[in-house]
């Protein structure tokens, strides 16, 4: 018998949604999680999808993506979440809205001991320094959680992260 | 003649014999804005005499964010690409983020501007020297990340050259100078909301709005 592991349709679904509300301005750092929205994200040509060296310089371009008056989202794994701490000040201080989609690492069956500081502190980090947190857990609540985000953000020039638990990605067999 | 040791490629960072001066030089390309640029101001003394060259509407000043300059101009230059955009960094402040010149490579926005300003210390923390006064040449830096049209500005008709042909270039451009040891002459009002809906206001940007209702939880 063979298995093969249903489609995620969760990827495409915060695409539709930032189609929806008008996302124009895609920064990331790449993480297996978000492969196959960074790929959807590629493929349209009405989205400007830059390639970052670090996160923090994904929190300045999108802060000048709404400078300029356009709106954009953040694509990191948790990891990335320790780099761009210091460089949400600007993000605070400022008033810009940062709508942050963070794939978790080093909460459910991690198998590299290295992801498990950050990702057992990803949240109670970002909230320290003010950014409101939500999470998705299960595939079909992740659209109206990234939306409700969304929403939050645009609205209220508050930074907002969505970390999309790991458990989502689903757990990673290492020993074949 | 400067500007053809810089077409040529040959200018180097000693080639600017004599150091010019952040606000003089910041005056001077100020001076140049006819077409509603925008100019984002690094951290320190960097926006500081941006500041203090006129508070144009389209000037944006960093109070943070060490190294972010450049980052910000380039989401502004891809937000409003009819824009030219002008990003003002320090050699402290560039030589924490050096990864950025490489993104900006990458993505090569037609209208972005990087001025570089580099005294070659931390000049506002006691002049501590900074990597560039012992082997860094950021030009080489940048040309090596894939940014052709990088350039030292040997003196000041060097840099209004330079600075003509970044304007009319369909390209990002860098210009770095040299600069003197001077701190800048005033501080900008420490007033971060008011700077960004300023700036806001003077590039004609949308503020917040709410996004399109999402039909699955519609009310």
């Amino acid at each position: 018998m063979t298995t093969e592991a249903p489609a995620r349709t969760w990827p495409r679904d915060i695409y539709d949604v930032f189609k929806q509300v008008g996302i124009e301005q895609i920064a990331y750092v790449p993480d297996a999680g978000h492969a196959q929205l960074i790929r959807d994200c590629e493929a349209d040509n009405a989205m400007n999808v830059v390639s970052l060296t670090t996160e923090e310089e994904g929190v300045a371009m999108l802060a000048g993506g709404w400078l300029g008056g356009k709106r954009g989202a953040l694509l990191m794994q948790s990891s990335g979440v320790g780099n761009c701490i210091n460089m949400l000040s600007v993000v605070m201080e400022s008033r810009f809205p940062l709508l942050m989609i963070v794939t978790m690492r080093g909460e459910w069956g991690e198998f590299n001991p290295w992801q498990l500081p950050m990702g057992q502190s990803t949240g109670k980090v970002l909230e320290d320094i003010g950014v409101y947190v939500q999470r998705a857990e299960r595939p079909d609540e992740v659209r109206d959680v990234v939306h409700a985000a969304a929403q939050m953000t645009f609205s209220s020039n508050r930074p907002i992260a969505v970390l999309l638990g790991q458990r989502l990605i689903g757990f990673k067999d290492w020993s074949k | 003649m400067t500007n053809s040791a810089n077409s040529a490629g040959r200018a180097t960072r000693e080639s600017n014999t004599r150091p010019l001066n952040r606000f003089e030089i910041t005056k001077r390309m100020v001076a140049k804005l006819t077409q509603g640029e925008a100019v984002i101001g690094g951290i320190g003394n960097t926006n500081f005499d941006l500041w203090c060259s006129g508070q144009r509407p389209e000037n944006f000043y960093m109070l943070g964010s060490m190294g972010l300059a450049i980052p910000i101009a380039l989401g502004v230059a891809l937000a409003q690409p009819s824009r030219k955009v002008i990003a003002l960094e320090g050699d402290g402040s560039l030589l924490m983020q050096l990864g950025c010149l490489s993104t900006v490579a990458i993505r090569a926005p037609r209208n972005l501007i990087i001025i570089v300003m580099d005294n070659g210390i931390y000049q506002i923390t006691g002049a501590q020297q900074t990597a560039t006064a012992a082997s860094v040449d950021l030009v080489a830096v940048a040309r090596a990340c894939g940014l052709a049209a990088s350039h030292w500005a040997a003196d000041e008709a060097d840099f209004d050259a330079l600075f003509d042909a970044a304007q009319e270039r369909a390209a990002p451009s860098l210009i770095a100078l040299r600069i003197d040891d001077q701190a800048a002459v005033g501080q900008t009002e420490r007033e971060p909301a008011r700077i960004r809906d300023q700036f806001m206001r003077g590039i004609g940007a949308k503020g917040n709005r709410p996004v399109t209702q999402s039909p699955s939880n519609k009310i």
